[in-house]
């Protein structure tokens, strides 16, 4: 047995950090509500907007452009009409805004945190554990501080999300930014670029692919939180789960299941077809 | 002799941690492997100083970790020297300041590298711009100046390319005419031709050989291929263990190794093809031009020449030191080759006929510099 004497606490810290931090910052919390709260339902509405069959074509075309075979582009049209049959389109909708808004959130804080973590072995080391936890330690857990600091709801969701999709993006960037062909970064310094310059035309264009890889591994765990998200009132294709699990309604249930599937799956897909657009198709031999 | 446009002087440079007390026990006497031991630090360059002329190609040669490579790395300040002093046009770069080195950089100085460097996320064209981008100058200007590079490398007509399109040789030639686009005074190249094919590596040998007797560039250029060395080089420096082992012109490392490791660095060299007809040149100062027009006549204690009127050689006599040359006879029959031309090349001409007869030599143009006979091919090939 593992002696009871003294029992380390950190529970009791926990407990009286979260309200100090609603009290201390309760503002910004605020400030970051309303702003987060504008641009979801400013996203919502442009994705409303687009009438359904729009939708539909631009899933098609994307789908044909990613994979250059059109049989597959009235597949992922087909998957996308049959999410309108089952009754889900709107559901869908709000999901997609909640997906989107995160995967923004993730980018818009793990490039910028990939690329400065690249080349510097101790920001890497430092920021490692951290990436860590937040990809491990179960959503739940910090699910309800955030319904403390945001309220219920879209934003809360949001906030959740990005700090579970943001290690990919964060950790692919750095990495792929490392993997640049060491003679092709010191040729851009043979040439007189500036760290700048070398930055923006020699290794981010040269890691591009890794780092679109990052980006679908981050848009796929934004995805894989819908439900997850819905717990905390977040409207969508997550809720519907959530009311047929409280309601015992099993059809209903999979009808839901079976959507947020075909959503993920097209949503993959897509994404995949940004850094898989090969350049060797297509080219003369020398 | 004008001031060298690049003079390396005692350049240091250790890799790794524990600089200072590597660098002490540098000073105290220890080698290469002490230093190691001691230290986990490495000495890749020790105390190497040499000059570059202007317009010559200056070689380095050594085997891997000889640290010919670090070398060149440290002219374009690419690795930090530990110490020493490298003068650029007679001043010392270590010296400039940040805005300085990146435009002794994007001006003075550009590089080739030995897998190329390429950019494969743009095409041909855009690669050879990239310096002139860097630079700052405006789209239609690079665009114009990295066509002229392209064509001279060979490439005119395939710009729009993408890199992975492209054959090795292709891409050094991609890498070389990135490097001539910024018209720089030095150009370095580390170890460009290692990674080609041998075929394509003569070719690229060359070719290169065809676009410096046109541009007439400095040239630092790093090999491990002897043969290259002497193929290329004005003037060649041998690297053994980060030390400069010898330093002189081919025919000095090749006459005149100063150490048993250069001897054997020496031994596989392809003389025939190494050595060319300039290194058994016998000069006969042409005439001046008050010699008037028409024909002339040229000649040491040993032969005379006849020349036309465009100082082409056109016939010789034997002579002896009291004969005069009007009354030797004529030979008509006089064998020609330029400067350039690999001493191997030379040989038909010395089966045809007596060894002591001579061999015109001409430059490019056809001028008359001098001449050689069989018996000093011979000497020069055993």
């Amino acid at each position: 047995m593992f002696p009871s004497w003294y029992k380390l606490d950190i529970g009791a810290w926990f407990d009286r950090l979260v309200p100090l931090l609603g009290n201390r910052f309760g503002w910004l919390f605020e400030r970051i509500t309303e702003d987060l709260l504008w641009v979801l339902n400013g996203l919502e509405r442009l994705i409303n907007l687009v009438p359904w069959w729009v939708q539909v074509l631009v899933v098609f075309a994307l789908g044909w452009r990613a994979t250059r075979k059109p049989g597959r582009g009235i597949l992922y049209a087909a998957l996308l009409v049959l999410v309108g049959l089952l009754g889900l389109w709107e559901e869908m909708n709000q999901t997609l805004a909640i997906v989107i808004a995160s995967v923004l959130c993730s980018l818009l804080i793990g490039l910028p945190f990939g690329i400065l973590t690249a080349n510097s072995r101790r920001l890497t080391a430092g920021l490692r554990p951290l990436l860590d936890a937040m990809q491990t330690m179960p959503t739940f857990v910090y699910l309800i501080p955030a319904v403390m600091f945001f309220g219920l709801g879209k934003v809360p969701a949001v906030i959740a999300t990005t700090i579970y999709a943001v290690p990919p993006v964060v950790r692919l960037t750095s990495h792929a930014i490392e993997q640049v062909d060491p003679e092709v970064v010191e040729a851009g310094r043979a040439f007189g670029a500036s760290r700048m310059q070398l930055l923006f035309k020699v290794q981010i264009p040269q890691a591009l692919p890794t780092i679109m890889q990052g980006i679908n591994q981050t848009t796929m765990m934004a995805v894989s939180m819908i439900v997850t998200c819905s717990m905390i009132g977040a409207r969508g294709l997550g809720m519907e789960v959530i009311t047929a699990i409280n309601r015992l309604e099993i059809g209903r249930g999979f009808t839901s299941g079976i959507a947020i599937v075909i959503v993920a799956v097209l949503i993959d897909r897509l994404t995949q077809g940004w850094h898989r657009r090969s350049p060797k198709l297509g080219e003369g031999r020398p | 002799m004008t001031e060298a446009i690049l003079q390396v002087q005692n350049l240091t440079k250790i890799f790794g941690h524990g600089l200072d007390q590597a660098q002490r026990l540098l000073v105290a006497g220890c080698g290469k492997d002490e230093i190691y031991r001691k230290t986990g630090a490495t000495l890749a360059v020790d105390d190497v100083s040499f000059e570059v002329q202007e317009g010559e190609t200056f070689v380095i040669i050594g085997l891997s970790g000889s640290g010919k490579s670090t070398v060149v790395r440290c002219i374009n300040l690419l690795h930090q020297p530990t110490s020493g002093r490298i003068l650029f046009a007679g001043r010392d770069i270590l010296g400039y300041r940040r805005e300085e080195l990146l435009a002794f950089r994007r001006r003075r100085m550009a590089m080739v590298f030995q897998s190329f460097g390429l950019m494969s996320h743009r095409n041909l064209l855009d690669n050879v711009a990239f310096g002139l981008e860097i630079r700052g100058e405006p789209k239609t200007a690079r665009q114009g100046k990295a066509l002229q590079a392209i064509e001279l490398v060979g490439l005119a007509g395939q710009e729009g390319r993408r890199i992975d399109s492209l054959s090795g040789g292709m891409k050094q030639r991609v890498g070389l005419a990135r490097a001539l686009a910024n018209d720089p005074d030095v150009l370095l190249m580390d170890e460009p031709f290692s990674a080609l094919d041998p075929i394509v590596r003569r070719d690229m040998q060359s070719e290169l050989l065809k676009i410096q007797a046109r541009v007439k560039k400095t040239i630092v250029f790093i090999t491990h291929d002897i043969n290259e060395a002497f193929k290329l080089g004005d003037k060649i420096a041998i690297m053994k263990d980060g030390r400069l082992v010898q330093c002189g012109a081919p025919e000095d490392i090749l006459y005149r190794p100063a150490t048993p490791y250069v001897q054997e660095f020496i031994r596989d060299i392809d003389k025939g093809q190494a050595l060319c007809a300039w290194h058994v040149l016998r000069r006969l100062t042409p005439p001046g031009p008050g010699s008037g027009g028409g024909c002339a006549e040229l000649g040491d204690g040993d032969f005379a020449f006849l020349l036309d009127e465009a100082g082409r050689p056109t016939g010789w006599s034997r002579q002896g030191v009291s004969a005069p040359a009007a009354t030797a006879v004529l030979v008509t029959q006089l064998p020609v080759v330029t400067t350039s031309t690999p001493l191997r090349e030379l040989l038909p001409f010395l089966e045809e006929g007596n060894l002591s007869n001579p061999i015109a030599i001409t430059d490019d143009s056809g001028a008359f510099q001098g001449y050689t006979t069989g018996n000093a091919v011979l000497r020069a090939l055993t």
